[in-house]
């Protein structure tokens, strides 16, 4: 049949007409009959005892309908916002896990914890009122950094939390390390810092939510990345309402790079008001709303050793970070640090043996959960690091150490000291591809054209693995998740032979639509044009754990495509009734079933329109209809690794670092269609560069103030920030996943951080600098030459 | 945001009556920083009076030896002004380099002059170039216009008509922008003019200011050398989380320098 457009292909983007042309619907664009409007009041302390709330002003104004407060969540028996995650620490005991009430109880942790919530005629009558409420704060003084939280004398968030630590948390084998280290020719050392992000998704959150009092029924309109998991979460543990009764709608979702993969406080507000004032509630948060109260990533401090022999093989790798949390735990916050960081340490390198601990610890800022990542960059951040500090001690050229430590390709399955087994990789591969496309060879003429200039030119590589398409249920809640990470599709095809999918994940900026397409155009030979992706409501589609993870078309395409099967399955019988031919006789191609070795066939249209006109049909031993449903719990991660290659300039002068070349060559297994998979590594470098270039969520000590919150203070990437990019693949094959897919989500921003610095070091090495914090700011850069001067001048 | 009246008068007597007359009533003049103070509720006045609508208040003109911008003329004015390119092209070249193209549409150098934000670009071409601020009641020289953190000589309801800018013999205007808010973390204008020059400093400070030993090191030899050795003190600069005082003292001379470059460039 024709306009097949199956994997491999590199159609153009089905949902980008309505996306460019301004006929996307978002939240935001939801109107709603009697539709009325919240405002979240939100505290301007990072913290302080609440003495009391007098609503009596604000009540009074006009249009209001209802201001709430955690009085009044307390008063109706709601529960905590849950977490997804119970880690256990080093000792055997559970994280501490203090409530996270949707709305402040006694006390508020955070600049942006939420206060009240306010509901009125008008955005503009909600706004007054919120501004008038009348709250008597104690203010105490804030803990915002880890090193100070965790001291004997830090202000405690929680009474029932001792030193503000809720997991001391390890994995790998301590005594192993410790012996390993003993034997060493050299050990590096690094301390470093991961610093803070703000996601800053194009879209700021909003929500939107009606109670229907006749059916007793709540829908959420929500910009939710998993509106199922909000749905069990916020009904089922916050609410307390039955999940039958509640539909929550993620419509277009205007990007989340995890900011929308949690259930927030203001979901759970939302719904509720909207049954006590029984008028559809809209609420939208403004851009500087988003940054305080929007979960924030990363914020890592972290000592690293890498013990090496006088070969420079690895021996052992000891990693000790703390890692904020912010002032409550999030939906994923404490497996971000832990279960997605440890396991990453062994990367692509054959190191034995591996220790760490991570100390998860509270603060009073934003809690921090998943983004972009999460967990790996900052793990694949201190490898990538420690094996260049090793590299420059040890006097062994940089790509050397890292071929002589690398994973062979014929040498997986690999079993890493930290729980994960590799399936599939070739890290070398990867490098040498990653070498030739960034012409290292010719690095040197171009570092001596930029000294001629007066510049310091640098290179640096990041050889990296990461672990996605989250994930393996069992294995997951060995560590602790508290739900399942499958996915489910429904395939129904029409009769006309068109085909519906209705699946699990969510579409907010990936390509979905046109991916999930050509994997069903493939598999079925329907045309491209005939197929099309339901997603984000949770009363049409079964269910769902959603997007996040680089899980949707390693999770999420593997329930399609075994959805798919099972609908060839169906249709064979269906042809071999039709054909008269025996059931192992029929063959499936391109869209069309025949009898082996004759020229008797039927399309798949046809089929589809036997199946549901059944006049000739096996119904006594088949069901009518042409929809199947298939969920998939994968049995492994994946692992999509590469090498990412950065080249840097630094004008001395004013310590600017710019961006000169960028290269990457990674190993994402099957590409189903490789424009998406460039833009998603284009997005996800840029993100990566962002973070050691740009980005930095700056609160002030003594006041706990976000000091970074707005654009002009925190610096997104921009597009004259950045150079062309080359971004190529040099894929192995998943062994598990249903295509060999990998995944392609995160991998640019998990390599890139560690690239760019090593590219920024690397420029500075002439001064003796072994490391340098991100973001490598102009002021930063600057400093550091400057006070390399001084020692120099010094010695 | 709070509601207010909107006014928009056809002349600057209009103008100013309505100032007078509508309490707590402010001006607007592109409403690049005022607009977002509005909506961020740090200013609530009960009305604008918008001078877009004044039509001599946007005219580039030369007058004898001087180019006069209008008060409201737009920052993408003044960077496509023939007029301004042929006589200070380094005003052209400082408007493109304001903001963004948003705020280069809507912000006027009249607003961004009365506003005297330290960031700002326009106070160091000014200051620099010796610039008068024409007002609807008198003449300003800029020695005695900018005089503090947002802070100008202005009276209560005086309204900047024009700016009127000594055509120099070159001058020359570099700066080294945020990368988030594209605002000058320092930017210096150097000018020359007869035999004298005048160098000025914005984003560094509270307000922006001169550097008298960069300008005698600059008359006697108009070259980036005469003042590579130069060094200001950081005591009274601005710190904040993207550049600390001893950084913006250094990038002070940096910046200089690559001004007269400009300058020599004609630029």
């Amino acid at each position: 049949m024709s306009n097949i457009i199956g994997i491999g292909k590199a159609p153009r983007r089905k949902e980008d007409f309505r996306f460019l042309t301004g006929r996307g619907n978002y939240v935001a664009d939801v109107k709603r009959p009697d539709m009325v409007f919240g405002v979240f009041v939100r505290s301007p302390h990072a913290h302080a005892v609440i003495r009391g709330i007098d609503k009596t002003e604000a009540l009074a104004l006009p249009g209001v309908q209802a201001i709430l407060t955690g009085e009044d969540v307390a008063a109706d028996g709601l529960g905590s916002l849950p977490c997804g995650w119970g880690i256990h620490g080093a000792d055997g005991l559970p994280m501490k896990e203090p409530p996270f009430p949707m709305l402040a109880q006694g006390k508020v942790r955070f600049v942006g914890d939420m206060i009240a919530f306010v509901v009125a005629d008008t955005l503009r009558e909600a706004r007054a009122a919120a501004e008038c409420l009348a709250v008597d704060y104690e203010v105490l003084p804030p803990v915002v950094g880890v090193l100070e939280a965790v001291r004997s004398d830090a202000p405690l968030l929680f009474d029932d939390v001792p030193n503000n630590l809720c997991c001391d948390w390890e994995l790998g084998d301590k005594a192993a390390v410790t012996a390993a280290f003993r034997k060493a020719a050299h050990v590096a050392r690094l301390s470093l810092v991961n610093n803070r992000l703000i996601g800053n998704p194009m879209e700021p959150r909003a929500a939107i939510a009606e109670y229907n009092r006749g059916r007793d029924h709540y829908t959420l309109w929500t910009t939710s990345q998993f509106p199922h998991v909000v749905r069990f979460l916020m009904a089922a543990l916050v609410l307390k309402l039955p999940e039958q009764k509640v539909r929550v709608v993620a419509p277009d979702v205007g990007g989340g790079f995890g900011v929308k993969q949690f259930h927030y406080g203001e979901e759970a507000v939302i719904t509720w008001a909207a049954k006590k004032v029984e008028r559809p509630i809209k609420w939208v948060a403004d851009r500087s709303e988003g940054f305080v109260s929007d979960r924030h990533g990363r914020d890592h401090v972290t000592e690293a050793e890498l013990a090496l022999d006088e070969n420079g093989k690895f021996l052992a790798f000891k990693v000790t970070t703390l890692a904020n949390m912010g002032g409550y735990l999030s939906t994923f916050g404490p497996n971000i640090p832990t279960n997605l960081y440890g396991p990453l340490l062994s990367g692509v390198y054959t190191t034995p043996a591996i220790y760490c601990n991570v100390k998860v610890v509270f603060t009073n800022t934003v809690p921090v959960d998943a983004y972009r990542g999460a967990g790996r960059p900052e793990a694949t951040f201190v490898l990538e690091r420690i094996v260049d500090v090793a590299a420059a001690e040890m006097k062994i050229d940089r790509v050397e150490l890292r071929r002589r430590n690398m994973i062979a390709r014929d040498a997986y399955p690999y079993q890493t000291p930290v729980l994960v087994e590799y399936d599939s990789g070739d890290p070398l591969g990867c490098l040498e591809g990653a070498l030739t496309a960034a012409d290292a060879a010719g690095f040197s003429a171009r570092k001596a054209a930029s000294e001629r200039a007066g510049k310091f030119r640098g290179l640096g590589f990041s050889t990296y693995v990461e672990a996605c398409g989250l994930a393996p249920s069992r294995f997951a809640g060995r560590l602790g998740a508290r739900g399942g990470l499958y996915e489910s599709a429904t395939v129904r095809v029409h009769p006309t032979g068109q085909v519906t999918v209705l699946i699990g994940t969510h579409n907010h900026g990936q390509g979905h639509e046109t991916t999930f397409a050509q994997i069903v155009s493939d598999k079925l030979g329907v045309p491209f044009d005939g197929v099309d992706i339901v997603f984000g409501d949770t009363d049409r589609v079964q269910f769902g754990m959603g997007t996040y993870g680089s899980r949707s078309l390693v999770v999420g395409g593997a329930a399609l495509s075994k959805a798919s099967d099972k609908v060839i399955v169906k249709g064979k019988k269906i042809a071999a009734h039709l054909l008269e031919a025996g059931e192992h006789d029929i063959q499936f191609e391109a869209g069309v079933f025949s009898v082996a070795g004759t020229d008797r066939s039927k399309s798949f249209a046809e089929i589809a329109g036997a199946a549901y006109v059944p006049h000739n049909y096996p119904l006594e031993v088949l069901e009518p209809g042409l929809e199947e449903q298939a969920y998939y719990d994968p049995i492994n991660f994946t692992y999509p690794g590469g090498c990412h290659i950065a080249e840097i300039e630094i004008d001395p002068e004013t310590g600017t670092v710019t961006l000169e070349k960028y290269t990457a060559v990674d190993d994402v297994g099957t590409v189903i269609n490789p424009m998406i998979v460039a833009g998603q590594l284009h997005g996800g470098i840029v993100q990566g560069v962002g973070q050691a270039l740009f980005e930095n969520a700056v609160y002030d000590e003594v006041s706990g103030q976000l000091l970074s919150g707005s654009f002009m203070d925190y610096c997104m990437p921009r597009a004259d920030h950045l150079p062309n990019m080359t971004v190529e693949t040099h894929s192995t094959l998943c062994t598990h996943t249903p295509m060999g897919v990998k995944g392609c989500g995160e991998v640019g921003t998990i390599g890139s951080p560690a690239a760019v610095i090593n590219a920024v070091v690397d420029a500075l090495s002439h001064l003796g600098i072994h490391h340098v914090d991100m973001p490598a700011t102009p002021n930063r850069i600057w400093r550091i030459i400057q006070n390399a001067a001084m020692q120099q001048a010094a010695e | 945001m709070k509601s207010f009246a909107f006014h928009s008068p056809g002349t600057v007597p209009d103008a100013f009556a309505l100032l007078n007359d509508v309490s707590e009533s402010k001006l607007l003049a592109g409403g690049m920083t005022l607009l977002p103070t509005i909506k961020q509720r740090l200013a609530e006045p009960a009305a604008l009076i918008d001078l877009a609508k004044i039509p001599q208040l946007s005219a580039i003109t030369v007058d004898g030896d001087a180019l006069v911008i209008g008060a409201m003329a737009r920052h993408i004015d003044v960077v496509t002004s023939a007029i301004v390119r042929s006589k200070v092209p380094m005003l052209a070249h400082l408007a493109a380099g304001i903001g963004d193209p948003a705020v280069r549409n809507r912000g006027t150098i009249g607003g961004s002059v009365a506003n005297n934000d330290p960031s700002a670009d326009y106070p160091a071409a000014v200051l620099a170039l010796d610039a008068i601020i024409v007002t609807d009641r008198r003449e300003i020289p800029a020695s005695a216009f900018f005089t503090g953190l947002f802070e100008t000589s202005l009276e209560p309801n005086e309204i900047i008509t024009s700016i009127r800018f000594p055509i120099p013999s070159t001058a020359g205007y570099a700066k080294f922008k945020s990368p988030a808010s594209r605002y000058a973390v320092v930017g210096v204008c150097v000018a020359k003019a007869g035999g004298r020059v005048r160098v000025a400093v914005t984003g560094a400070g509270p307000c922006v200011f001169r550097v008298p030993e960069m300008e005698t090191a600059l008359e006697a030899r108009f070259e980036p050398g005469a003042i590579a050795s130069i060094k200001i003190t950081a005591a009274r600069l601005n710190s904040d989380i993207h550049a600390d005082a001893e950084y913006r003292a250094h990038l002070v001379t940096v910046m200089a320098k690559k001004a007269v470059a400009a300058a020599i460039q004609g630029l």
